[in-house]
């Protein structure tokens, strides 16, 4: 731990320095999140797109074909452009934003706040980061507007339908290319941003900031920079393997003998599985590493606004690093049926099972701490709450999930899309909230509309569980996920229930108009933010809001407590910061 | 605020555990020997991630009811017992559930899939090819005829490029496109594709594997009722992939025995 972090770079001088080529943290936090909010608007228009197919395959989409007039002649969507448009919406919300928005956005802004940082320890890296990220973005993007559309392959792009090029349909080709250089590019860009995370965590420290004082989303950024670390570096040489079998010949993926539209593949040694076991090895982590920040920034939320620690900050941090461990050793779950072998499925099985005992004590851990709580009600804690009851929900469909005799019925159903729909996906999703209306005065200087923000909160809570829960119902009738239309027999009395999920997925969708409108009106127009609006302890508070380039302006930095000093008789309530030397009577410190 | 809050969360849980209760929506009746472990091990989950679920939203809302406001002059208190009863608490009540789950769900795949087939099942050749199933019976010598890659042919409607001018094995298969199976008669499957990746799903049978390209794959089952059910593939494997889908006929011996003859009358 050094005495105090070395400054890397003096104040940004030029403009693009200062707002788009910038070294700082924050900017580069802020360019995430803006990214992300990009991402999520393209993915969440694409899944208004499905959801309407899915409901009235044969209506006509207003404008759809100037989307793609192949892809929608007359307006109404083909099978193929519906797969196309399901998998950019899959890739678009797991990389760009699920990824992006909890861990790079609030990471990068709060990080080396928290560790008392004046920046990142590779400032250069960190703006590569982004803007390494950003090219992935595009290229991604790009893929609507080349050759014949985006791949149809699945987010998971399972081979050897990505891997032997056009023939295996429309997208197959071009598409499947440009997604793989973008997911190769996206990886490179993590890697640079775990670089600067991981270093700034054990090196960039300031005094007394021992590792247990650091604040719990601290905890969960490493935790999450760590898996990144070790599962973005399998995924990226998977892709450029995959894009080897498209344009250099090689068969990878591709085995001996075959025959798409009747003619007799060149191609022969590779190994289909071998795509899912690398896939997949990167794939479980990445849903820890989509959820584990916001069980960081949740905590945090919730001791700020309980007015009290929680029970036990360590066993959520160790909770948190079996999840990160165990997601290495249960991806096979993803495989109970794709023909490996069927040992290997009961191996798989028992750790999976296992994962839910760390899972549980998370969380046992915050409804426990509930438990005697000053609960104050905000726009924040109201997310943070719906993310645990989110959590849970989708915790309990983890137990059906792990067992291969089970997804015997419901492998590649509904049931699937609601498990990682409310892990993954939504409870994701009530973290990046719940962090947006608590740090939004940190980051943008001003306090977001209170009033609808709690409106945004009540629709969307409502909203996303009537979207969600009735997937489950559709996967157990047996409904297969990934189908454009619903010609087979047993599949016909659900489609009552997919026009159901359609109208509210709408609804949902235009209620985050209220939180774009807030967002942009309380950036610009809303009430200007104290430095410490929550009454919180940690060292973000301890600077202005929002802070400057240098973070503390060039205070150095001593903390006397950890984060959790709440309920305690401070000298300016109940609570006392991070970097206060007062005395606490009575109170357990970490040391 | 948070009292209405708590009420929404309780509302919610309510609601939606109703359709699993009055089971609403379910999976197609079982006609198979295996499936009802299959079934047992279902129903067994559903009751112990039910009561998580409920327990679980109860006890958020409750606590969210009870601990909200700032109530002057009350300290803030800590859980009964702290961590280390929840601890405890969550490793050996989740630990005994998934021990037991873990535990019956060995038994039910061990019995599906680490138990050979009997020397008696009937076997039977699926080829999955986009977006089509097809059908292979060994015809009379009990042998298939081996497959040319080279001269399938959906033009030609060779689907599975035999030669029959020349492999002798090849000359008595009967290829169909719907499948039918005796009652009550072990079937041995044989699982080839011809492209990509697809899967044979039959929920009525109890019945989830994937095709593997490059990867020949065997399960065995046995159908118990007679009637018609749908075979689907739930791995994408392009534009075709929601249509993807065959029928199989579960018959009597002497109805099986009469379709084979007329199936190999079409060859």
């Amino acid at each position: 731990m050094s005495a105090h972090a070395a400054v890397h770079h003096g104040p940004p001088t030029s403009f693009i320095r200062k707002h788009i080529f910038s070294l700082d943290h924050k900017v580069i936090g802020k360019q995430y999140y803006g990214l992300a909010l990009a991402a999520v608007i393209i993915g969440m228009v694409l899944s208004w797109l499905m959801r309407i197919h899915l409901g009235w395959t044969n209506a006509a989409i207003p404008g759809l074909h100037l989307l793609s007039r192949n892809g929608a002649p007359g307006d109404v969507m083909t099978p193929e452009y519906y797969l196309q448009l399901m998998t950019m919406h899959a890739t678009f919300m797991v990389f760009f934003v699920l990824t992006t928005a909890p861990f790079a956005a609030f990471g990068n802004f709060f990080l080396p706040l928290h560790t008392g940082a004046e920046d990142m320890p590779f400032p250069h890296f960190n703006m590569m980061s982004f803007w390494t990220t950003f090219v992935a973005f595009c290229v991604m993007v790009s893929s609507f507007f080349v050759g014949d559309g985006p791949t149809l392959g699945g987010w998971t792009q399972y081979a050897p339908l990505s891997a032997v090029g056009s023939v295996a349909g429309p997208g197959q080709g071009s598409g499947v290319v440009i997604w793989a250089i973008s997911i190769a590019i996206f990886c490179v860009g993590q890697l640079f941003g775990a670089l600067n995370f991981i270093p700034n965590v054990l090196d960039l420290r300031c005094k007394g900031m021992s590792m247990w004082r650091l604040p719990m989303s601290t905890w969960a950024w490493f935790i999450t920079s760590c898996m990144g670390l070790t599962s973005f570096s399998v995924l990226m040489p998977a892709c450029i393997l995959l894009i080897l079998d498209h344009v250099a010949g090689t068969s990878f993926f591709i085995p001996s003998n075959l025959v798409l539209n009747d003619q007799l593949q060149p191609h022969s040694g590779g190994s289909t599985l071998l795509w899912q076991h690398l896939f997949w090895f990167f794939g479980h982590p990445e849903v820890y590493i989509a959820i584990v920040p916001g069980m960081g920034i949740v905590t945090q939320v919730l001791v700020t606004n309980m007015r009290k620690p929680m029970l036990s900050h360590r066993t959520l941090v160790y909770s948190m690093g079996a999840l990160a461990v165990l997601s290495y050793m249960v991806y096979g779950h993803h495989m109970f049926v794709s023909g490996m072998n069927p040992a290997a499925s009961l191996y798989f099985s028992f750790p999976t099972l296992l994962i839910t005992i760390p899972s549980t004590i998370i969380v046992l851990i915050w409804l426990g701490s509930l438990y005697g709580a000053k609960l104050r009600i905000n726009s924040a804690s109201l997310f943070a709450l719906g993310f645990i009851s989110l959590f849970i929900t989708g915790g309990v469909s983890g137990f059906f999930l792990a067992q291969p005799t089970i997804q015997i019925m419901l492998h590649a159903t509904y049931f699937v899309v609601a498990h990682f729909h409310f892990t993954m996906a939504i409870a994701a999703i009530f973290g990046i909230f719940s962090g947006t209306y608590f740090w939004f005065p940190k980051m943008w200087g001003r306090m977001m509309n209170e009033t609808l923000g709690r409106i945004h909160f009540w629709l969307t809570f409502i909203g996303v569980y009537a979207i969600f829960m009735p997937f489950h119902y559709l996967g157990l009738a047996g409904n297969v996920r990934r189908y454009q239309a619903f010609v087979v027999d047993y599949m016909q009395p659900l489609i009552g229930v997919h026009k159901f999920i359609t109208v509210a997925a709408i609804f949902t969708g235009l209620v985050q108009l209220i939180f774009l409108y807030n967002f942009f009106y309380s950036k610009y127009r809303g009430e200007p933010a104290p430095d410490n609006p929550w009454q919180a302890t940690s060292l973000e508070w301890s600077t202005t809001s929002p802070p400057p380039w240098d973070n503390f302006g060039g205070r150095q930095l001593v903390v006397y407590h950890d984060p959790y000093q709440y309920g305690v008789d401070g000298a300016h309530g109940d609570y006392v910061m991070q970097d206060s030397p007062e005395q606490i009577k009575g109170a357990v410190d970490e040391p | 605020m948070a009292k209405v809050f708590a009420v929404t969360i309780l509302l919610i849980t309510i609601a939606s555990a109703i359709p699993i209760f009055m089971n609403t929506w379910h999976p197609v009746p079982d006609v198979s020997a295996h499936g009802q472990a299959i079934d047992d091990q279902m129903s067994e989950t559903m009751w112990e991630a039910g009561i998580s679920f409920l327990a679980s939203q109860i006890i958020l809302a409750w606590f969210i009811w009870r601990f909200s406001g700032s109530r002057p002059g009350e300290k803030t208190r800590t859980f009964p017992g702290g961590a280390k009863g929840l601890v405890i608490a969550a490793i050996v009540l989740v630990g005994i559930e998934v021990f037991a789950l873990g535990i019956f769900g060995v038994k039910a795949w061990a019995e599906l899939y680490f138990t050979p087939p009997g020397p008696g099942a009937m076997p039977i050749q699926v080829q999955a090819g986009q977006f089509a199933f097809y059908f292979r019976y060994p015809g009379p010598d009990g042998s298939f005829g081996p497959i040319h890659p080279d001269k399938i042919s959906e033009a030609n409607q060779n689907f599975y490029g035999l030669d029959q001018d020349n492999d002798a094995d090849s000359k008595d298969d009967i290829v169909a496109a719907e499948m039918a199976v005796p009652v009550n008669r072990e079937i041995r499957l044989l699982m080839h594709s011809k492209d990509v990746s697809h899967s044979f799903y039959v929920p009525a049978l109890r019945i989830h594997q994937d095709f593997v390209p490059g990867l020949d794959l065997q399960i065995h089952f046995t159908a118990t009722k007679v009637g018609r059910y749908e075979i689907v593939c739930s791995q994408l494997c392009g534009l075709g992939h929601y249509n993807m889908k065959a029928y199989i006929s579960v018959l009597s011996p002497e109805d099986f025995d009469a379709w084979l003859k007329k199936q190999a009358a079409f060859q």
